[in-house]
């Protein structure tokens, strides 16, 4: 599936964000992996609640960091597109 | 006193990176049979089993350590009557957990518990495809049913559920099965695992080696299903080792990834490392896990690339296998410390082929898991 600006992507049950103490980064936890977030993953993630369309999201993190909406919405596709094809996040 | 480039002891040696994952056999009982078990040939008893509150110590350290993912093993886990304290006890100090079981011994009212106790995810063994090769396999006659059964009540709930499905030479011809039954279980990951002749399952070769031809075929199956099901379900592979030129990075790199603690309490960087002679191996929780993952010997031993010999030494690969798995270097060669002889620049590669091709060939008969009732 192709994550398109009208879906409302969300992370799937078993998989979670959490602040890791002891390196000092945030993860996400997910059956079977661990991915370091880096500052641009947490703040797409942080938009994606399974609510807000994926224009939104875009929307939303253009005018939090000031940045063109085509940048940050090819940087948050890709991303996304990436956990949806490994099933950790799903687009509805 | 000067300062000078001294010889790393434990006082100036830099502290490694933490482990992100544990493996907690929290028991050796279990109702299969499985002739590819990689358990030791010797099972810890019941009686020696580590009790709730030492494991609940053992997860406390593990977290404080940098564990992130706790694995939940055995033996079958459900043979522990306190598995849902476990749990519990393990998400309170924040470990992710996932439970590895053969779904044997699940009930809905179990379920219930364990999920009610924050169980993240469920790993599913698959003895086989259908009830007659899948209870011939597991030794355990009703398995299969009562598998598939576990598996559409973690549906129902909505547990996130891995498959684990151990390929060798009587089933890796009925892999697009496997696929097609991970679908119809509402699995999201497949993993599709060649069996490893470690512990037991060394008994077994001549009985259940695949053959060049099929893991070949089982190569090209996986890579066509994982674009046919990319976003319905992530399929891993591993393949038989010897069919590839270079080793796994077994563990990701000895004591520097993972870690294992047996049913009593011993803290192992690897599943089989008690094969390897020379080595002791210390007791969580009355040896703390950070002391052990840090200062212990064993975990030393092979950490990092200094152990090598030629002709991992000067090899450019050193960083991305590190020599590869040190268990199967000394079952196959008698030298812990030697290049896995996988690798194609190992002295031993030909002899390892010929004798993986000979047990392919072989028509031997299951040798049963004995011990573990």
């Amino acid at each position: 599936m192709s994550l398109a600006d009208h879906h409302r992507p969300r992370l799937l049950r078993g998989v979670r964000v959490k602040r890791d103490r002891v390196r000092g980064v945030d993860v996400l936890l997910a059956p079977e992996r661990v991915l370091r977030l880096d500052p641009v993953g947490c703040a797409i993630l942080a938009e994606t609640d399974g609510e807000r369309s994926f224009a939104d999201i875009v929307a939303a993190l253009a005018a939090r960091f000031d940045a063109p909406p085509a940048r940050i919405a090819a940087d948050a596709r890709t991303f996304l597109q990436t956990l949806i094809d490994r099933r950790i996040a799903e687009a509805r | 006193m000067t300062e000078t480039a001294l010889a790393p002891s434990a006082a100036s040696r830099p502290a490694p990176p933490p482990p992100l994952a544990m493996l907690a056999e929290l028991t050796h009982r279990c109702p299969l049979a499985c002739p590819y078990c990689s358990n030791p040939l010797e099972l810890t008893r019941k009686a020696a089993e580590l009790d709730t509150t030492q494991w609940t110590e053992i997860f406390a350290q593990a977290a404080e350590l940098g564990v992130l993912q706790l694995h939940l093993s055995g033996g079958e886990p459900l043979s522990r009557r306190d598995l849902e304290p476990l749990v519990r006890a393990a998400r309170a100090v924040d470990l992710y957990v996932n439970l590895i079981t053969s779904g044997i011994g699940l009930t809905e009212r179990r379920l219930d518990a364990l999920e009610a106790a924050g169980l993240d995810h469920v790993q599913l063994s698959l003895q086989g495809v259908d009830a007659d090769s899948a209870d011939e396999i597991g030794g355990y006659r009703g398995g299969f049913v009562r598998k598939m059964q576990a598996a559409r009540w973690l549906a129902a709930r909505g547990i996130p559920l891995t498959l684990n499905a151990v390929m060798h030479r009587r089933n890796l011809d009925r892999l697009e099965a496997t696929i097609a039954l991970a679908v119809e279980m509402g699995a999201r990951r497949l993993e599709v695992a060649t069996v490893q002749f470690h512990g037991w399952a060394s008994l077994n070769r001549a009985a259940l080696m695949p053959t060049r031809a099929q893991s070949e075929r089982a190569a090209a199956v996986v890579r066509e299903a994982r674009a046919r099901l990319k976003g319905v379900l992530a399929i891993d592979y591993v393949p038989a080792d010897h069919h590839a030129d270079f080793p796994k990075a077994c563990m990701g790199g000895w004591g520097s990834t993972g870690l294992n603690v047996t049913p009593d309490g011993t803290v192992l960087p690897c599943h089989a490392a008690q094969t390897l002679p020379g080595l002791r191996f210390e007791r969580a929780p009355a040896t703390p896990l950070g002391r052990i993952w840090c200062d212990s010997p064993a975990f030393q031993a092979y950490r990092g690339t200094d152990w090598m010999q030629a002709p991992c030494r000067t090899c450019e690969r050193k960083t991305k296998d590190f020599g590869g798995c040190r268990c199967q270097a000394m079952a196959m060669t008698g030298d812990p410390a030697a290049t896995d002889p996988v690798c194609i620049r190992s002295p031993h590669r030909e002899a390892l082929t010929a004798r993986a091709e000979r047990d392919a060939g072989g028509t031997a008969a299951l040798v049963y898991r004995e011990g573990c009732g």
